[in-house]
């Protein structure tokens, strides 16, 4: 078996690959339907009502988009330059740390004022998390895919320590929640009678100042250009340490500011479960959206409708709903596999 | 407790060398993928499908010894796809190990709800007993740390064995070897370079799954979710600090073990004033930091990473 490289990917190719690589997924993913005993079309038009059958359905598939946004893109760019940034659940979780400390009391400004704040002192903390696996990277050479993947774990329990002790909620009848943020911090609410808040445009506009930079600007020129190929980098003028360390701030910052929106917009208070593992998932939409920023937002809308349609599904269908996390997982390997095709040709024999 | 009297004690020895069995396996998994050029980030899942697929045989009546077996093909399957990505088709290896690893731990989630719906407390089987070896057991001190334990403790430790002859001194080692280094000079010698990474990743993924499947069917006696909780990330940071050597990989295994049995103990005695959550925190902290000290001399291998075409330099 061969696999040259095209010279040229028709237009049609780039944009049904991907799709397709999807729908194969969900005919493979069936099997484990029917193995549930639920009839296929219609436990998948259960998941397709729960996602975006009604305003209510819509609404909350944006409100999980909009951090799958931001972690969506962190991972987009550390990726772009081939920084392996998985630990974007532990980067959330300090952006979510920072907003708790900040906005329960420590300072008070007006909302005009104080929501951006929010996103600053998240998106510095979680851009100083990846930070330190960025310099290990550039000064000694330490593998930065263990360093970010054990530092989730690190964050987790600094978490569930400040949640079980010092910042414990007094009023929270014993729960391991945060105190609430305060009113001027939340994030306004969008539409009446849902969850859906504020935090959806932010990320949406991150997703479009994100494309602006990785594809009009120097910076963006250095950061692929660090990716694709670091002598030749180098070679052509472009520093390579500092490069990689801008990467990690922006993508740590990025990866943040998915737990402010948790904190500040979703649930209004920190507890241990605000991200259902949103900074693994977001690797899987970068992947889908091969890595381009605006591709990001349709990835993202995909996936949360997947996890917010298997919820209702597997209510209605008796199907579990860690259906949805086959369906990520599975669509991440397919979609990359398709892209690749669309670049590559396969000769057997 | 004193902190010096815990080395005296058997109980810490044989809780370490119980701890680090499931490190042992897996980061022998893990070195066997890297030796042969592929990063296999599928760890974390694959363990977890070990642990679990091990436990739901024995469950459903099937034996214990079997279930090892059977953990070890469904590792090695998944191993098989990882290679499909990896190997043949040349994608990234990161990405193709963190989707491997996403795919088989929510396969094996799905399936445990599946085959017990409504199940709140998890139900318990059968586990390995310990089992004595005959005459060394009786040394005192020694006998009972390191010679009353599980089989597949036993196993873990004789593999460490036949993974280091298997690499040095056999001519499947060698190719093994090679191709994680230099593949075209294995392609000129007619040797399949993907024929052998694919092998590689299979076999090292099934040992990942028996590491999994120590913790559900020798240590405790059910699967809970999170279980694995690290270590799989654990075994790849040991790999680098073993240098891609099988027996530096059973020192730090051992090493890791003691320092986790260590912080347990610490953690328990009233004495401590340290909230609990900074203990657990140790290993990950620790493994951050040998890696930090390893890292500047590591020699990875040289095609690690590096996809192979055929047919193209």
């Amino acid at each position: 078996m061969l696999l040259e490289p095209r010279t040229h990917t028709p237009l049609w190719m780039t944009i049904v690959a991907p799709i397709a690589a999807v729908f194969i997924v969900l005919i493979l993913c069936g099997g484990l339907i029917v193995w549930a005993g639920a009839p296929l079309l219609e436990s998948y038009f259960a998941l397709f009502v729960g996602a975006f059958g009604s305003k209510f359905a819509i609404a909350e598939t944006l409100v999980r988009a909009t951090p799958l946004i931001l972690t969506g893109l962190a991972a987009a760019v550390a990726f772009r330059a081939k920084l392996w940034n998985i630990g974007g659940e532990g980067q959330l979780y300090m952006g979510a740390l920072a907003a708790t400390y900040f906005g329960t009391g420590l300072i008070s400004l007006p909302a005009p004022l104080m929501i951006p704040f929010l996103f600053v002192v998240g998106a510095i903390a979680g851009g100083i998390l990846l930070l330190i696996p960025a310099l290990l990277k550039t000064r000694l050479k330490v593998d930065e895919v263990v360093t970010t993947l054990l530092l989730n774990f690190v964050i987790l329990l600094l978490t569930n320590y400040l949640l079980f002790g010092p910042w414990k909620d007094p009023m929270a009848m014993g729960w391991p929640q945060g105190a609430p943020i305060v009113d001027s911090g939340i994030l306004p609410n969008l539409i009446a009678k849902t969850r859906l808040h504020g935090g959806l445009i932010f990320s949406v506009l991150a997703a479009i100042c994100i494309w602006i930079v990785m594809s009009k600007t120097k910076w963006g020129l250095e950061i692929r250009a660090v990716g694709l190929n670091q002598d030749a980098a180098s070679f052509a003028g472009i520093p390579i340490n500092k490069t990689i360390i801008r990467t990690a701030l922006i993508s740590g910052g990025l990866a943040a500011c998915a737990g402010v929106t948790e904190v500040a917009g979703t649930k209004e208070y920190l507890t241990l479960d605000i991200s259902p593992g949103f900074g693994y998932t977001g690797i899987a939409v970068a992947m889908l959206a091969g890595l381009n920023p605006l591709g990001v937002i349709a990835a993202a809308l995909f996936i949360a409708g997947i996890y917010n349609g298997a919820d209702s599904m597997s209510r209605a269908m008796d199907v579990s709903n860690y259906i949805a996390d086959v369906i990520t997982a599975a669509s991440l390997l397919m979609v990359m596999l398709a892209v690749m095709l669309t670049r590559m040709r396969v000769r057997f024999g | 407790m004193d902190f010096f009297d815990m080395f005296l004690n058997i109980g810490f020895w044989a809780a370490t060398v119980r701890m680090a069995t499931p490190l042992i396996f897996g980061t022998l998994g893990e070195l066997i993928c890297e030796r042969a050029g592929v990063l296999n980030l599928g760890i974390e899942g694959i363990m977890t499908t070990g642990a679990m697929v091990a436990w739901m045989w024995v469950y459903q009546g099937g034996d214990l010894w079997t279930a090892v077996l059977v953990a070890a093909a469904f590792g090695m399957l998944f191993g098989y796809l990882h290679s499909i990505f990896s190997v043949y088709m040349g994608l990234s290896q990161h990405v193709t190990g963190i989707g491997i690893t996403l795919l088989s731990t929510s396969l094996s989630y799905y399936s445990f709800r599946m085959l017990l719906p409504g199940v709140t407390t998890p139900p318990k089987i059968e586990p390995f007993q310990s089992w004595a070896v005959p005459f060394l057991s009786d040394i005192p001190v020694i006998g009972e740390a390191f010679f009353n334990q599980s089989p597949l403790t036993y196993l873990a430790f004789i593999m460490v064995g036949v993974v280091a002859y298997g690499l040095y001194r056999t001519p499947v080692g060698l190719a093994v070897r090679m191709v994680g280094e230099n593949p075209m000079a294995v392609e000129v010698q007619g040797i399949d370079v993907y024929r052998v990474r694919t092998a590689a990743v299979m076999v090292g993924s099934g040992f990942m799954a028996v590491g999994g499947a120590f913790l559900t069917i020798s240590v405790f006696d059910a699967f809970y979710f999170d279980m694995i909780n690290g270590r799989g990330w654990i075994c790849v940071a040991l790999v680098i600090f073993a240098s891609w050597r099988p027996g530096k990989a059973l020192l730090g295994a051992v090493l890791f073990a003691a320092f986790d049995a260590i912080q347990i103990r610490v953690q328990q005695s009233s004495a401590s004033f340290i909230p609990y959550q900074f203990y657990l925190m140790m290993p990950y902290v620790f493994s951050i930091l040998a890696l930090i000290v390893m890292s500047r001399k590591a020699a990875y291998p040289k095609a690690l990473l590096v996809p192979f075409r055929r047919g193209q330099r």
